[in-house]
């Protein structure tokens, strides 16, 4: 509801400085469930509400309302104008800046509504004739709408979710406009969006890819601009992947797990496929699993990756067949912390003198938490069990070592109780 | 208006000692305690829903003759503004605070308390309680940071080491240690009251002291390692590991810290200790309510009937406390407070 009427004002005293009459323009909906959600968001404007209700005797709440605007206007024309400098051009598309000298008549037809406008001629110099305080019939009392005085300026979106379509269809979806409101720009993009043309066209289009109703929520919550993506960006993107070979129901579940993906383009996308198929030497759809497997490899930068690499490579001594064999069982090796995964391949491999053979046949090894290992090696130490060689007998399995949770792992692995462990872990 | 939230949260509001494992930061171990209480105490259901009324008016279809009647009908549509998605978790952030802090190469008790109980931690820091530690050591090295993880600077032989030659040392440092407690205390020895106070072992520093170490003995000795237990005031970790530096230097020797490990601070010992896998908010509230029911039971066991001074209710917590720990602290009269103990 970006009004135009105070601007109007502003620029009338401001630039005028006569006694002339100024056009005003109001545009109001008739609509009262409607409210095109346009809100200036860092221009300190005060806001008039602008929803009439169309009444059976409209010029006696009209002679009122353009009175009220007009010592509403009169009460802030002391308005700085060193705001107009800050006055954002982002402006819903339709409502343009009316030119105080040309009064501008139009009618959009917005989503079935009407949108009407009224000119009145506004005396700048006439005393108000009626006051707020007169007495006015019963009838008329009834008939005049107030509509809610939404702030123009807020912090959170508390203030604008009751009125604002948009938003209320999003909490229905499930998405957390508390975290979102905490990122820079985006309480104020998702309120400028209009639930029918925006975000419907790309709810439908998410759907129709597969993803399933309940992680839209997530998506919109993790990835907020995929409603501000281009249609015909998206419709790209999917169609690239689908080219790749990748399956209809992969390409749903890599969207719904890495809501950036189709955020970026077709050349990033085919960048980063033709990076992984090179660098680790893998056939086509074996470079599919991975990816489909962790999406967000697609996503993210390549220079921790070619770290990675280049770590498995020369610090743990790995070979090119050993380290394609891990990345395709666990992918996760090419975005871990290269500390940590460094501190664990030094445990596994120095302390509990694990060879490279080994490791490459269990790499849940490298996933694992350094301190769980720790701690379940030295009690294995400590009851003289720590024996991982698969030639010698009591061989403890690596997998079991590090998968199986606490339990599981006393009475299988150690066959000791749980509390035994716990009092080891207090000793250590 | 309390919610299930806020019942769960004031049930969490107590001290209790978790069990911190060695080559993790302290403060890691704070925020990890604090996202899991956050993760319980934000399980607990969310309140009723509000609703308000909006007031839609009816369209007129039949109009009659000269009437100008509009009807309003009410609605009750929920308020989003108070939705959970909308305003977020009842609870963001919860106040953990810490003890006496562990660095990263040791291991241990840590006393944490949420909530109002941090202001009786900020007691017990000021309080003059003693803090038993184990600590390992291996002969014949030095590094530059005095533990094992350092810059290998020299090595030397420890044939010549023998366990009563270790005690040896290990009593003159007690016996030093000792005069420099009788002189931070500021107690003149000549009197009665401050003899008494000596033989019973009640003796603290008065105000601010360096490093005291009221115990010192050897638990266990086969060359090159060798584990000392010590009760100390004061203390930084790191002085431990020189302490342990200092006992080789006396032996002719040279010795490095191979692990450190708080087994007692304060009240809170060892065997109470929450393990990572326990960081969780029922076993928090179990561990609050346990320290509490035997802070009351070894208070009911000690009170005595008439006339009870001042100092008298004190010494009856130190002997209190000498049960609970198996040697006796003076603890100031925070431990009356109901904060603390109740």
């Amino acid at each position: 509801m970006a009004l135009t009427c105070i601007q109007h004002c502003q620029r009338c005293t401001s630039l005028l400085r006569s006694r002339s009459v100024g056009i005003i323009t109001l545009q109001y909906s008739t609509d009262a469930q409607h409210w095109p959600a346009a809100l200036w968001n860092s221009f300190i404007v005060p806001v008039l509400p602008s929803v009439l209700q169309r009444s059976p005797n409209p010029s006696q709440t009209r002679e009122r309302w353009n009175l009220g605007v007009r010592s509403y206007c009169e009460s802030h024309a002391k308005v700085q104008p060193s705001q107009m400098k800050h006055r954002n051009t982002d402006e819903l598309p339709g409502t343009d800046m009316v030119s105080y000298q040309n009064p501008l008549s139009h009618q959009l037809i917005d989503g079935g509504m009407l949108l009407k406008e009224w000119q009145t001629a506004l005396d700048l110099d006439d005393a108000p004739g009626h006051s707020a305080l007169e007495e006015i019939s019963h009838e008329e009392a009834v008939r005049m709408d107030i509509p809610a005085a939404l702030p123009p300026v807020s912090i959170s979106l508390k203030d604008y979710v009751n009125e604002s379509e948009t938003l209320g269809k999003l909490v229905q979806l499930g998405v957390q406009l508390w975290k979102l409101e905490q990122r820079p720009n985006v309480s104020s993009m998702l309120l400028r969006l209009d639930f029918q043309t925006d975000v419907t066209p790309r709810l439908v289009f998410l759907k129709q890819l597969g993803v399933e109703d309940s992680r839209l929520g997530y998506l919109i919550s993790h990835n907020p601009f995929i409603l501000t993506e281009s249609l015909e960006n998206l419709q790209a993107r999917v169609a690239y992947l689908r080219s790749k070979k990748f399956s209809a129901e992969s390409v749903a579940s890599m969207v719904s797990r890495a809501p950036y993906l189709l955020n970026f383009s077709v050349k990033r996308m085919d960048n980063r496929l033709e990076f992984y198929q090179q660098q680790l030497g893998l056939s086509a759809q074996k470079t599919r699993d991975v990816v489909a497997r962790l999406p967000r490899l697609l996503c993210g930068s390549l220079e921790p990756v070619k770290e990675n690499l280049k770590i498995c490579k020369l610090e743990m001594g790995f070979r090119e067949n050993e380290l394609q064999h891990i990345v395709t069982v666990i992918p996760k090796v090419l975005t871990a912390n290269k500390r940590k995964l460094t501190q664990i391949f030094d445990y596994i491999h120095n302390t509990m003198n694990i060879p490279h053979g080994l490791i490459v046949k269990f790499p849940q090894v490298l996933n694992a938490k350094y301190l769980r290992i720790k701690e379940r090696h030295l009690f294995l130490q400590y009851l003289d069990r720590a024996q991982y060689d698969p030639a010698k007998p009591n061989y403890i399995c690596l997998d079991k070592l590090v998968s199986l949770p606490d339990e599981a792992y006393c009475t299988e692995v150690a066959s000791a109780t749980l509390k035994d462990f716990e009092l080891f872990q207090k000793t250590m | 208006m309390t919610t299930p939230s806020v019942r769960v949260f004031h049930k969490l509001e107590g001290l209790f000692s978790i069990y911190k494992p060695p080559g993790v930061h302290w403060k890691l171990v704070r925020d990890t305690v604090e996202t899991n209480l956050l993760k319980g105490i934000n399980a607990a259901p969310p309140p009723a829903p509000r609703q308000r009324v909006q007031f839609l008016a009816e369209p007129t279809t039949v109009v009659a003759e000269g009437s100008n009647e509009l009807t309003l009908s009410a609605a009750s549509v929920p308020a989003l503004a108070h939705h959970p998605l909308v305003s977020g978790p009842e609870f963001q952030h919860i106040g953990v605070g810490v003890g006496h802090r562990l660095d990263v190469f040791s291991s241990g008790v840590l006393v944490l308390g949420v909530g109002q109980a941090n202001k009786a931690l900020t007691d017990l820091y000021r309080s003059h309680v003693t803090r038993d530690y184990t600590l390992e050591g291996e002969l014949g090295m030095a590094t530059d940071n005095f533990s094992h993880t350092g810059r290998l600077i020299e090595r030397t032989t420890y044939d010549h080491i023998t366990q009563d030659k270790l005690e040896r040392v290990l009593a003159m440092m007690q016996g030093s240690n000792q005069k420099a407690l009788l002189t931070y205390s500021k107690v003149d020895m000549s009197t009665q009251g401050a003899y008494e106070l000596a033989v019973k072992g009640e003796l603290r520093p008065d105000g601010k002291s360096p490093p005291i170490m009221t115990g010192l003995r050897l638990l266990h000795f086969q060359p090159p390692h060798f584990t000392l237990e010590v009760q100390c005031l004061n203390e930084t970790q790191r002085y431990l590991c020189r302490v342990l530096h200092e006992v080789g230097l006396e032996l002719r020797s040279t010795a490095v810290c191979k692990g450190v490990r708080r087994t007692r601070d304060g009240p809170f010992t060892i065997q109470h200790a929450l393990t990572h896998q326990h960081w969780t908010s029922p076993d928090v509230i179990q561990a609050i309510r346990q320290y509490r029911s035997s802070r009351k039971a070894s208070k009911a066991k000690h009170t005595q009937p008439g006339k009870d001074t001042g100092t008298a209710s004190q010494r009856q917590e130190m002997s209190e406390e000498a049960a609970v720990t198996g040697d006796s602290h003076r603890l100031r009269s925070v431990l009356t407070s109901k904060a603390f103990g109740s």
